[in-house]
């Protein structure tokens, strides 16, 4: 029998390891955010009309459909109601782009979107009208399994991703598995530690008084320890949310999530 | 790639201590996991400085992480086991291996080394190349933890 290429059995070890979850880490069974909160917290995130993630819900609906570019092309010119055309994308990023040959998240796709098809100068990663889109596309798929796809193009990148989480990395030397795998449920100064599950995102955190996107999260995290955080767009942070996807994969989706 | 960066599995280094003449005293005490460290400086240290640094957040406080029940602080971290009569169990050699770098006991400790370099990877720049205390804070931390009895805990 021919052995099958490296990829494809790299591939395999993974999704066992995925499929049991005793062998493969000391990992708990996922477990949303949401889940840690505070009643109170997560009756803001529940209610539509006082979860203040909507607001930028309802900005990311103008945008939609706002023409953009010289041609004055809109989001929903080429792909029509939001609604319907943006169901489960969110749940499955970040995905491969063959086109760039990378890894693309909301945000990157959608700057790819504004500045290809459309001729539009691309909204800066961390522009408001940037979390404003990414808030309307993830809501799209609240409810679903978060679930990326691992298939030979993306597996470098979970391989990136994982080793990125279980670096231990700035002045106090901690990993992200420091505190996520292995303390979730105990409490740091004011904080109960949660899994660093990414389902919720754009999340509203009372924290900021304002609503943060993923790679804005592992920024603060980052800063936290006193580590030197990647770039909000970088390689490695899309490398790290896929591995955080794929790591809580079977959760479902919740954004616009709110957080303390 | 990260240059620098240092996989868990390989992360438990052996200790390299900031400054020449502390690590002249320090070679062979610290060499195989040291349990007991004698002290950094010459001057004592005060322990009401030593209680205001371990509560002050803007400076990594174990109270992120510990808990001192006597200490009039709300909200203290649950991460490593309560400080109270802690002066019991380990006397100012053992508190001082342990605030510099816990990890000479523990390679795997979630605790940070609050006086060693050794092994840092992708430190933010405005920390690059300090420890998290100087010499004389560890003790100064260290004669308060030394306060810390069973008595002073009622
Ligand atoms: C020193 C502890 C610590 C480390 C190390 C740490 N975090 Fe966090 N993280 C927190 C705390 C505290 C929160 C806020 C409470 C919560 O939601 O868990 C948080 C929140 C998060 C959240 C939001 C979870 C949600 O449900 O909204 C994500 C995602 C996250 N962290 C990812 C990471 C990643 C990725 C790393 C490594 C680059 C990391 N964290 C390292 C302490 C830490
Ligand atoms: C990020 C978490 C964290 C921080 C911050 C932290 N510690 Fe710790 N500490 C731990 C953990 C976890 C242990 C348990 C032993 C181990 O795992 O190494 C510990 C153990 C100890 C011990 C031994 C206690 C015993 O009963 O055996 C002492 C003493 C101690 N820490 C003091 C301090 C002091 C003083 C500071 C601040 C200068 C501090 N710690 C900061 C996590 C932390």
């Amino acid at each position: 029998m021919m052995p099958a290429p490296r990829p494809l059995m790299r591939l395999a070890a993974w999704l066992c390891a995925l499929a049991l979850p005793g062998l493969a880490t000391a990992q708990d069974a996922p477990r949303s955010g949401y889940s840690y909160m505070e009643p109170e917290t997560q009756a803001l995130q529940d209610d539509d009309f006082l979860n203040p993630g909507f607001f930028l819900v309802d900005q990311g609906l103008a945008l939609w459909q706002q023409p953009m570019g010289p041609e004055g092309q809109s989001c929903a010119g080429c792909h029509g109601a939001v609604e319907t055309a943006m169901r489960g994308v969110a749940a499955r990023y970040p995905a491969f782009d063959p086109a760039a040959d990378r890894l693309m998240n909301l945000e990157l796709r959608i700057q790819a979107e504004m500045a290809g098809r459309m001729q539009a100068t691309p909204f800066d990663y961390s522009a408001p009208e940037m979390l404003a889109l990414t808030a309307v596309i993830s809501l799209q798929s609240r409810g679903l399994e978060m679930r990326p796809e691992i298939n030979d193009e993306t597996l470098p990148y979970l391989d990136m991703g994982r080793e990125i989480y279980e670096t231990r990395r700035g002045q106090l030397n901690l990993a992200c598995l420091h505190c996520h795998d292995d303390h979730a449920g105990e409490r740091l100064r004011g904080d109960v530690i949660s899994q660093g599950q990414i389902n919720a995102f754009p999340i509203y955190r009372l924290l900021w008084s304002e609503a943060g996107s993923r790679h804005r999260m592992f920024e603060w995290c980052m800063q936290s320890v006193r580590a030197e955080p990647f770039a909000r767009g970088s390689d490695e942070f899309v490398a790290l949310e896929l591995y955080l996807a794929q790591r809580g994969a079977g959760l479902a989706m919740e954004a616009p999530g709110v957080r303390r | 790639m990260t240059e620098g960066s240092v996989p868990v599995a390989r992360r438990h280094g052996h200790i390299r201590w900031p400054g020449a003449a502390i690590g002249l005293f320090l070679s062979g005490a610290a060499a195989a996991g040291a349990q007991s460290l004698p002290p950094l400086t010459e001057v004592a240290g005060d322990p009401a400085r030593g209680e205001a640094l371990l509560r002050d957040m803007g400076r990594a406080s174990c109270l992120i992480c510990h808990e001192i029940s006597q200490l009039d602080e709300k909200d203290m971290g649950e991460i490593g086991p309560l400080l109270d009569g802690v002066a019991e169990r380990y006397d100012a050699g053992e508190l001082r291996a342990r605030v510099a770098d816990a990890r000479t006991l523990n390679p795997d400790t979630m605790m940070p080394p609050y006086y060693s370099l050794d092994g840092l990877a992708g430190v933010a720049r405005a920390y690059r190349g300090q420890t998290i205390y100087s010499a004389q804070e560890v003790e100064d931390v260290v004669a308060f933890l030394l306060t810390l009895t069973d008595e002073a805990a009622q």
